[in-house]
């Protein structure tokens, strides 16, 4: 039975399970009902000045559906806690005194002045949680303000609030960064140099997610008006995968500890952030689209796969893909696939002929019976007729052995790794030893 | 009060009113909005589609299930009425399992096709509930065709004519226009006077006259016709029914299934329709399930169908086939009947041997107080058209040409083709299409 209990920057929970700071962790009802449905922790919902600030009272949320109206990713412009601080502050300490063993992290979002940071974390200290989250991340409403997103795009300011954040608390301190940025790896820089003990990624993405055609306005619409929003859920999670790879790989931030967050729904999701380097993992959009219970699922479905593969604690393959995390330069040219349709498999559909034929190399044959075949010649191996193929397993890629004649380029298959900085056609390539 | 299932003879009022409402209701209820959906997203969009090839009218089913996706529902039924007028009955009684959807890749991969057919009706009632009709006539051409038969054939081929700006008459022997649509099939396909409404929606294309009541060789000569009229296409479809003479006699109580289906879809009263405690049904295709069906709906105890040969040879499909035994209906195959008794009928099995298929010598009774044949329709040429016939039928080129200059002719009465609705629609518009050309000439 694999060990899932979490210790993420000295705050121990009992799974790596934790609620991201949003809607869900608002106040203490929730936050109860999800420790009993079974959280390892919480990042309550970010905590700000009195006089609280105010939400909208239209809508808060837009939606992108999938088929049968599969929620793949929700915008918001819902802005921090609408609550008076002291509200949340003797809601969290009830909370964290009746839920010991779970993690009880508090997000925080202030103006970048120091007596505010150091004011609030003296507070929060009183409640007894177990750390601190800078909110540098929320592209929506905070940002126009000078908070949230509007820190988080400005490195310097990063470096000099967790510094301050630091220097003012013995709680760990987690800065949770936006991706909407060019390059993840500054402000994540900043964060180590501020002496943050860990990043937290991705925020929400800015967005719009659709446009009413009737009213002419931006979805969700406010009496006719409409803002950016924060995009998250299932159709974020590559950008954040790849953000959390940038930071687990980057020579100046490698070993710093990663949440990772961003469209996390099942427990392969998990999986995947934790192989990327992150240490633990905060979801949103899943439990807001299916309610708490859906931990359940990421529990067992995280313990039964470590127990299959043999790892008896998330340590042992927390940043088990980073090594093969590589840049373009660095992968094998001598690498050579040519794509296998299984005959038998084949439904016929033609999908994999008209993405060839249309958008690619032509390298597929459509005979009159519908018979769909690879041209070796053609092939150049791009994977997209196996992603398009809604047969799994129909199409698949396969090795060409060293020896063998790539049919395409009439070269011999090398045994030897070769990529571009060594290729013949790179101005700047370095010649083998 | 009822009269109940039991009561022997040929009896009308045997259900309640609640129950004939609720029998002869949609026998397949319509798609909502989200089923739509959900059904739309199945369709893999195949390059070339197989389903479009099975389809004689050659919808392009990918791109109208797309349009519904992209909730342009109206958009599909355009795609969809531009190759077939009648995508609205076709979506509802077409045996898409033996043609789009059994090509559909996904049946070929999990047994379970795209709902071809309920998304078809889902489209074309989106459209003809707002009452428009999609399409627009060219400039008059002066030209006037007669159209003889306002069936499916007929008026498909009528409103294509009318689309290119010519004039069309369409003739036709029976009170109402629609044909078999409003006459020939079972009534829980095409719920609320679909057919007619059908009609009317067509219609609105204008440059169409519509005369019933009027029958070739009886009323008026083709020769005639072709005479008044610069082109003629004849839809004028089956009208003799195959006969069987049974040893025993034919007395009130043995009739044609295709009258029996006439009656009912014309009645307005289904209670005052009379029908048999126990009926059996002589035949395999379509019509033998619509009338074994339908007795069943009105309150029939016992339905038989009896059919000569096996399963596999029945022109029903197996979905028809399991409409009518879910509806309670029996089926006997390899029964092919010898005798009428004086309460009942009597039946030989039968086997297929080297000779095609023989009786085996051993018989059954089946008790019956109604029999319906239903063994067939025929082609009954009018008085004076001389025009060739080949198996049966009018023969026309692949264009719907006959034997006789200016004359063209399509749907059941012309060789070619299943006797389908949907294949009488495509015979219709492209004769329409070669008259047309002819005419532009």
């Amino acid at each position: 039975m694999a060990d899932l209990r979490s210790n993420f920057v000295g705050i121990k929970s009992p799974n790596p399970f934790w609620l991201a700071s949003a809607p869900p962790t608002d106040k203490e009802y929730n936050v109860r009902r999800a420790f009993d449905a079974g959280w390892g922790g919480v990042v309550w919902k970010t905590l700000g000045l009195d006089p609280h600030i105010v939400n909208v009272n239209g809508p808060r949320y837009g939606v992108i559906y999938g088929a049968d109206r599969r929620v793949l990713g929700i915008n918001n412009i819902e802005l921090i806690t609408d609550r008076p601080l002291q509200t949340n502050l003797d809601e969290i300490k009830l909370v964290k005194r009746d839920y010991p063993d779970r993690a009880m992290i508090v997000s925080l979002m202030v103006p970048c002045e120091e007596v505010c940071w150091t004011d609030i974390l003296k507070q929060v200290e009183d409640t007894g949680a177990d750390g601190v989250e800078l909110n540098f991340g929320c592209p929506h409403g905070m940002s126009e303000r000078g908070m949230g997103a509007a820190v988080g795009q400005v490195p310097d300011y990063i470096e000099m609030v967790s510094r301050w954040c630091k220097a003012a608390t013995r709680m760990p301190v987690i800065v949770k960064l936006t991706p909407n940025i060019t390059d993840i790896r500054y402000p994540a820089r900043a964060a180590l140099k501020g002496g943050a003990d860990a990043v937290s990624l991705i925020n929400t993405v800015s967005s719009i997610t659709s446009v009413n055609l009737d009213e002419m306005a931006p979805e969700p619409t406010i009496d006719g008006k409409g803002s950016h929003g924060g995009y998250c859920g299932p159709a974020v999670k590559p950008i954040a995968l790849n953000m959390v790879a940038e930071i687990a790989r980057d020579a100046e931030t490698r070993g710093l500890p990663i949440s990772g967050i961003g469209g996390i729904t099942t427990w392969r999701d998990a999986a995947e952030f934790i192989a990327l380097g992150a240490g633990n993992v905060q979801v949103c959009t899943a439990a807001m689209t299916y309610g708490f219970k859906i931990v359940s699922e990421m529990v067992s479905g995280l313990s039964d796969w470590m127990d299959e593969k043999g790892y008896g604690t998330i340590d042992d393959f927390k940043g088990r893909a980073v090594p093969n995390v590589t840049d373009w330069q660095y992968l094998n040219l001598n690498f050579v696939t040519k794509a296998r349709i299984d005959q038998d498999a084949c439904i016929k559909c033609g999908r994999c002929y008209a993405a060839c034929e249309d958008t690619s190399h032509q390298a597929i044959s459509m005979s009159a019976d519908r018979t769909f075949e690879v041209i070796d010649a053609e092939c150049v191996a791009c994977n997209l007729c196996v992603n398009v193929c809604p047969v799994e397993n129909c199409i698949t890629m396969e090795r060409l052995p060293a020896g063998a004649v790539d049919e395409r380029t009439g070269r011999v298959v090398q045994d030897d790794h070769g990529d571009w900085t060594s290729h013949p056609n790179n101005p700047g390539a370095v010649a083998a030893e | 009060m009822s009269e109940g299932t039991r009561k022997d003879g040929i009896v009308s009022g045997r259900l309640g009113p609640d129950q004939y409402v609720s029998n002869f209701g949609d026998a397949y209820p319509p798609l909502n909005p989200h089923e739509a959906l959900v059904a739309a997203d199945r369709c893999y969009f195949c390059h070339d589609a197989p389903c479009i090839t099975a389809c004689p009218t050659e919808i392009d089913i990918p791109l109208f299930i797309r349009q519904i996706q992209a909730d342009n529902p109206k958009g599909a039924a355009k795609t969809i009425l531009a190759q077939n007028i009648f995508g609205g009955m076709c979506a509802r009684v077409c045996p898409t399992e033996t043609l789009c959807e059994q090509a559909c890749v996904r049946e070929a991969a999990e047994g379970q096709p795209v709902k071809i057919g309920h998304l078809q009706r889902f489209a074309t009632d989106t459209l003809m509930e707002t009452g428009t009709h999609p399409f627009t006539r060219a400039a008059p051409t002066g030209k006037i065709v007669a159209v003889i038969g306002a069936g499916p054939a007929g008026l498909s081929c009528a409103h294509r004519l009318a689309m290119h700006g010519h004039n069309v008459v369409v003739v036709d022997g029976r009170e109402k226009a629609g044909g078999l649509n409003e006459y020939g099939i079972a009534s829980y396909k095409t719920v609320d006077n679909f057919a007619q409404a059908e009609v009317d929606w067509l219609l609105k294309i204008g440059g169409i006259r519509i005369e019933t009541g009027s029958v070739m060789g009886r009323d008026y000569t083709l020769e005639e016709i072709r005479t008044d009229y610069d082109a003629v296409f004849l839809g004028f479809g089956l009208s003799g029914v195959n006969s069987l003479t049974l040893e025993g006699g034919d007395g009130d109580e043995v009739g044609d299934a295709v009258d029996f289906i006439a009656t009912l879809r014309q009645t307005t009263d289904l209670a005052a329709l009379p029908i048999g405690r126990r009926v059996v049904v002589i035949g395999g295709g379509m019509t033998a399930v619509d009338a074994a069906v339908q007795s069943k709906l009105l309150g029939a105890e016992e339905v038989t169908i009896a059919y000569r040969r096996d399963k596999s040879g029945m022109s029903a499909s197996e979905v028809e086939q399991e409409h009518a035994t879910s509806a309670g209906v029996r089926i006997v195959y390899n029964a092919q009947p010898v005798a009428k008794t004086p309460d009942g009928i009597t039946f030989e099995y039968t086997e297929t041997g080297p000779d095609g298929l023989r009786g085996t010598g051993e018989t059954f009774t089946l008790a019956a107080d109604q029999i319906f044949r239903a063994i067939g329709q025929s082609l009954t040429m009018p008085d004076g058209a001389a025009l060739d016939i080949e198996r049966g039928k009018i023969r026309t080129d692949t264009e719907g040409r006959t034997s006789l200059p200016g004359v063209w002719a399509g749907g059941d009465c012309a060789l070619g083709g299943e006797d389908l609705t949907v294949t009488a629609v495509a015979e219709g518009r492209d004769a329409a299409e070669s008259i047309h050309k002819a005419l532009s000439a």
